[in-house]
C-alpha cells in the first residue's frame, strides 16, 4: 500500500477490525465526509427536527434535553428514550445522530439497533465509565467523539471513532472553550508538522497518542478523520469562526432552539458555514436574528466543565 | 488549463478537488504526473455568477436536502438548470445524482428542488440508514473499456440513492444486484421489481448512468484511490471542448493563476 499513496488507518497490524461485514472504516468515515461543510443541530422532538431539516442542517442530534437544560436541571443525563429517537428518525430524511454515555457500550448497542446513523459518545451526558471509552471497533455504526487536544483526538480515533469534534463547553453559548480546543488541536498539528521525524516518538509519548496515528497526522497535516467544532456556537459569526479556524463543520447544540427565532437562526448558521469566508454574506445572514441564547460566563467557578469529564 | 467547477455548498467537494487527479495532495507520484498531463483544476462554486467561469461542473456527495436549501437561498437553481441545458458536462455523485434526476422519490416532507435534466427516477436514500451503507466491487465494463484497468470498481455507497428506471436516451454504466435478504423497505423493493420485471428474476438497481453530457453515480469515486471515473469525466469535457473556441482556455488560464496563489488545503486520507 505504501507505493500507492493510499493511507490505511488500520493495516494488517495488531489491531484488526472485528466487524468486517460491509462496514469498513472507509464507510464509517464516508458519512462524516458527506457531512462536511454542514451544520449538525441538537433537537429534542420531531417538530424541532423538521425545523432543522428545513433550515438546511446536514444532520440532527436527537436528545431528550439540550445541553443548556442538562446544565440547568442537573441530575444524571442518559441516552434518550429510543421511542423519541425513532420519532425523530421518522420525521426527517437527513442523518440522525444520538448520544451515548462515555463507556456505556450497551446504550451504543441500543442506538445501533434503532438504526440511527451516528453515535456521539458524549461528555455532555454523565460519564458511565471513568476509565474506558467504548471500543468502537466492535460496532458497525460509526462514532463521533469529543476532544480538547491532539492526543485526546488520536486516542479516540484509535478506539475506532470515525469522526472527531472538539468539545468546547456545551450549553454555555460561550464560544471561548470551543476556540481554545480548536486552536489547541490545530496548533499541535502545526507544531508536529515542523518536527523532525526523530522527535515524533517522544512527542507521541508526551501527548499519549498512538505513534502511527501521530505520524500519519504529521504527514497529512490534519486529523486523519473529519473534524467538527462543538460546544458554545450560538451565532453565525461563531460558526464561521470555527470554519475559518479550519474545522470541517459545526455542531450547534442549545444555540438554535434556545434563541428567540430558531428557524431563522438555524438558516443563518447553515449559510454562515457554507459562506464562511465571505463577510458580505455573513453580514446579511447575521442581521435581525432576534435574541441569541443567554450565555454563561466561564470565568465563574461554579459552572461545571463538561469537557474535563473524560481524557 | 481546464477548469472544472465543483459545487461547494456542502458535502465532499474537498474530496473531489483534492483527493482526485485534479489535485496533488496525498496522492501517489503517478497520479501527480497524470494531473500535469491532464492539467485540470477544481474550482469551488458557491454563487451563480461563479458558474460563468467554468465549462464543466461536478456536484459532489453530501446531504441533498442541505445542498438544495443552500442553492435555493442563493438562487443557484436557475443558473444550474441553464448550465445543464447548454450541454456543458455535469457529473453528480450521490447527492449530485439526485440533483440531476428529473424525478426523485423518498424525499423529505414538502420535497426538494431539483436541477433535472437526467431522464431517470432516483430513490433517495434507497439502501437505508448508515448501518446499511456498504462497499462493494461493481462491474464496470464501459468504464474499463474506455479507461482500461480491471473490470471491477470499488464503489463506496453512503446512505446512497439508486436509480429505479431510466429513459431511452440514458446509457447504464453500472448496476448493483440486490440480494433478497437485504433489509429494504417494501416500497423500494417492489419498485425495483417493477423495473426489472421484464428481464427475469434477478433484482438489481442502476448505480451509474450517462446521458449525453450528464454523468451520474450513486456511489463516491471521490472517496477511493481509483481515479478512472474522474478521467472518464475529463474525456467527456475534452470531447465537448474540441468544438469550442480557445477563448475559454484563455479565461481558464487567467483564473487558474488566481487560484494557484491560494494555499492548497490538506485533505483526508483515502481509506482502504
Amino acid at each position: 500500500m505504501a507505493g500507492s499513496g493510499v493511507v490505511a488507518v488500520y493495516g494488517n497490524g495488531a489491531i484488526a477490525e472485528t466487524t468486517k461485514n460491509n462496514s469498513p472504516f472507509s464507510v464509517k468515515v464516508g458519512l462524516a465526509q458527506m457531512l462536511r461543510g454542514g451544520v449538525i443541530m441538537d433537537v429534542v422532538n420531531a417538530e424541532q427536527a423538521r425545523i432543522a431539516e428545513e433550515s438546511g442542517a446536514c444532520a440532527v442530534m436527537a436528545l431528550e434535553r439540550v445541553p443548556a437544560d442538562i446544565r440547568a436541571q442537573g441530575g444524571v443525563a442518559r441516552m434518550s428514550d429510543p421511542q423519541l429517537i425513532k420519532e425523530i428518525k421518522q420525521a426527517v430524511t437527513i442523518p440522525v445522530m444520538a448520544k451515548a454515555r462515555i463507556g456505556h457500550f450497551v446504550e451504543a448497542q441500543i442506538l445501533e439497533a434503532i438504526g440511527i446513523d451516528y453515535v456521539d459518545e458524549s461528555e455532555v451526558l454523565t460519564v458511565a465509565d471513568e476509565d474506558n471509552h467504548i471500543n468502537k471497533h466492535n460496532f458497525r455504526i460509526p462514532f463521533v467523539c469529543g476532544c480538547r487536544n491532539l492526543g485526546e483526538a488520536l486516542r479516540r480515533v484509535r478506539e475506532g471513532a470515525a469522526m472527531i469534534r472538539t468539545k468546547g463547553e456545551a450549553g454555555t453559548g460561550n464560544v471561548v472553550e470551543a476556540v481554545r480546543h480548536v486552536r489547541s488541536v490545530m496548533g499541535d498539528i502545526r507544531a508536529l508538522r515542523n518536527m523532525d521525524d526523530d522527535e515524533v516518538f517522544t512527542y507521541a509519548k508526551k501527548i499519549a497518542a498512538p505513534f502511527d496515528l501521530v505520524m500519519q497526522t504529521k504527514q497529512l497535516g490534519r486529523l486523519p478523520v473529519v473534524q467538527f467544532a462543538a460546544g458554545g456556537v450560538a451565532t453565525p459569526a461563531d460558526a464561521a469562526l470555527m470554519m475559518q479556524l479550519g474545522c470541517d463543520g459545526v455542531f450547534v447544540g442549545s444555540g438554535v432552539f434556545k434563541s428567540g427565532d430558531p428557524a431563522k437562526r438555524a438558516r443563518a448558521i447553515v449559510q454562515a458555514v457554507t459562506h464562511y469566508s465571505d463577510p458580505q454574506i455573513l453580514t446579511e445572514v447575521s442581521c435581525g436574528l432576534g435574541e441569541a441564547m443567554v450565555g454563561l460566563n466561564l470565568k465563574d467557578e461554579k459552572v461545571e466543565r463538561f469537557a474535563n469529564r473524560s481524557e | 488549463m481546464v477548469l472544472v467547477g465543483v459545487l461547494a455548498l456542502q458535502g465532499s467537494f474537498n474530496e473531489h478537488i483534492a483527493g482526485t487527479p485534479f489535485f496533488h495532495i496525498s496522492m501517489a507520484y503517478l497520479s501527480r504526473i497524470a494531473l500535469r498531463r491532464l492539467g485540470v483544476k477544481g474550482v469551488e462554486i458557491r454563487k451563480p455568477e461563479q458558474l460563468e467561469n467554468v465549462t464543466s461542473l461536478i456536484i459532489p456527495g453530501g446531504e441533498s436536502t442541505t445542498m438544495a436549501k443552500l442553492a435555493e437561498y442563493h438562487n443557484l437553481f436557475p443558473a444550474l438548470r441553464e448550465f445543464v441545458k447548454m450541454g456543458k458536462p455535469v457529473w453528480g455523485t450521490c447527492a449530485g445524482l439526485i440533483f440531476l434526476a428529473n424525478k426523485a422519490t423518498g424525499q423529505k416532507i414538502g420535497g426538494q428542488e431539483l436541477v433535472g435534466g437526467l431522464d431517470c427516477t432516483v430513490h433517495r436514500n434507497f439502501f437505508g440508514s448508515q448501518i446499511q451503507s456498504f462497499e462493494t466491487e461493481l462491474s464496470v465494463p464501459e468504464l474499463a473499456s474506455k479507461e482500461g484497468g480491471p473490470e471491477l470498481y470499488r464503489g463506496v455507497f453512503i446512505r446512497a440513492p439508486a436509480i429505479l428506471d431510466v429513459g431511452p436516451d440514458v446509457q447504464v454504466l453500472a448496476d448493483y444486484p440486490l440480494s433478497s435478504n437485504k433489509e429494504l423497505d417494501s416500497i423500494s423493493v417492489s419498485e425495483a421489481q417493477d423495473q426489472e420485471g421484464n428481464t427475469g428474476s434477478v433484482k438489481k438497481v442502476i448505480v451509474a448512468v450517462r446521458q449525453g453530457n450528464l454523468l451520474a453515480t450513486a456511489f463516491h469515486p471521490e472517496l477511493t484511490a481509483d481515479t478512472r471515473w474522474h478521467s472518464y469525466f475529463l474525456k467527456m469535457i475534452n470531447d465537448v471542448g474540441e468544438g469550442t473556441s480557445s477563448s475559454i482556455v484563455a479565461v481558464g488560464a487567467e483564473l487558474a493563476e488566481l487560484h494557484l496563489n491560494q494555499q492548497a488545503k490538506n485533505d483526508l486520507p483515502i481509506f482502504q
